[in-house]
């Protein structure tokens, strides 16, 4: 079995209000020098065989299907 | 005309929309289950808007990729007329039918009120019914309506008179670019908004100024071209 996670990510330029907000919560908790927060999403994902090549595959197309939103995000894919 | 309303778990506006259509073309749209990979003979495809699978991964996310969209894909390339509105902006989007997408509110907040439509195209077989320029009233209800697109994408929207509905003086709800509220797709058949029309037809709403944009859409008496 492989274990993967897929990490989508606002891309640069793409405004993220939460991250925004996240940011001031960690200032008002006195986490002091806090730079720029980004909010992103995280998918650990089981596949039930162990080609390493094939899961590569399989997991961009889900990335670029349904997990990420190109328009606005980007994906990372991570093979245990 | 005849319309067909697509219905997906999670929707809640789709029987406001349902009496909107029966109250205005005088004959109640065919429904649409999400399986469903055909859509009838008709005229108006609407998406109505709500919380379609919970707003899970991203709002319209998973209804986009349900069968039924492919059937409102193939309609949209027939140059049948489909409209989304609030969820169902959000779907067509995720679908890929129109660029974009529906951001967080930039407040955070969701925003429930009415807000001022400037009618940015009234050249739209959806707008057809208003005059350019005119501001009508509108309700929004929504968490995620921050419109957004690449610089490339807005110019492009601008230039081909693709913003049909603009959030008018100072109403912008949510932080969209361009104070963008509503976009049809570059051919003019697949209308995206976040407002609810639907919910502005008659008296008893207090107001009908939503009513144009169904007579417009269902080639009813009364609108000019």
């Amino acid at each position: 079995m492989i274990k993967a996670r897929v990490t989508v990510t606002l891309k640069n330029g793409v405004l993220d209000p939460q991250g925004k907000a996240i940011e001031g919560a960690l200032g008002t908790l006195g986490f002091s020098g806090v730079g720029h927060v980004r909010q992103g999403k995280v998918f650990d994902i089981e596949l039930d065989h162990d080609d390493r090549a094939r899961a590569e595959a399989e997991l961009a197309a889900m990335a670029e299907k349904l997990l990420a939103n190109t328009v606005i995000e980007d994906y990372t894919v991570s093979i245990a | 005309m005849k319309a067909a309303v697509i219905l997906l778990p999670g929707l809640n506006r789709d029987r406001d929309m349902i009496a909107a259509l029966t109250k205005i073309s005088g004959t109640p749209p065919v429904t649409v289950w999400q399986t469903d990979t055909a859509i009838p003979d008709v005229d108006l495809v609407v998406i109505p808007g709500g919380f379609s699978y919970g707003d899970y991964l991203r709002c319209g996310a998973i209804a986009a990729r349900m069968p039924v969209l492919d059937a409102v894909r193939r309609k949209a390339a027939e140059g049948v007329r489909v409209m989304g509105v609030c969820n169902g902006f959000q779907i067509l989007l995720e679908a890929g039918l129109l660029p974009g997408a529906l951001m967080r509110n930039a407040s955070l907040h969701f925003v429930c009120r009415e807000v001022k439509l400037e009618v940015a195209n009234a050249d739209t077989a959806f707008t057809r019914g208003y005059s350019k320029g005119q501001v009508i009233r509108c309700p929004v209800a929504h968490h995620d309506g921050n419109y957004f697109a690449d610089a490339d994408t807005l110019k492009r929207l601008e230039d081909n008179g693709q913003v049909v509905f603009r959030y008018a003086e100072g109403t912008n709800p949510n932080g969209s670019m361009h104070d963008i509220a509503g976009i049809v797709n570059e051919a003019g058949n697949v209308l995206g908004m976040m407002p609810h029309p639907e919910n502005l037809i008659e008296a008893a709403h207090g107001g009908d100024d939503g009513r144009a944009l169904f007579e417009s859409a269902l080639d009813l008496a009364g609108v000019a071209g």
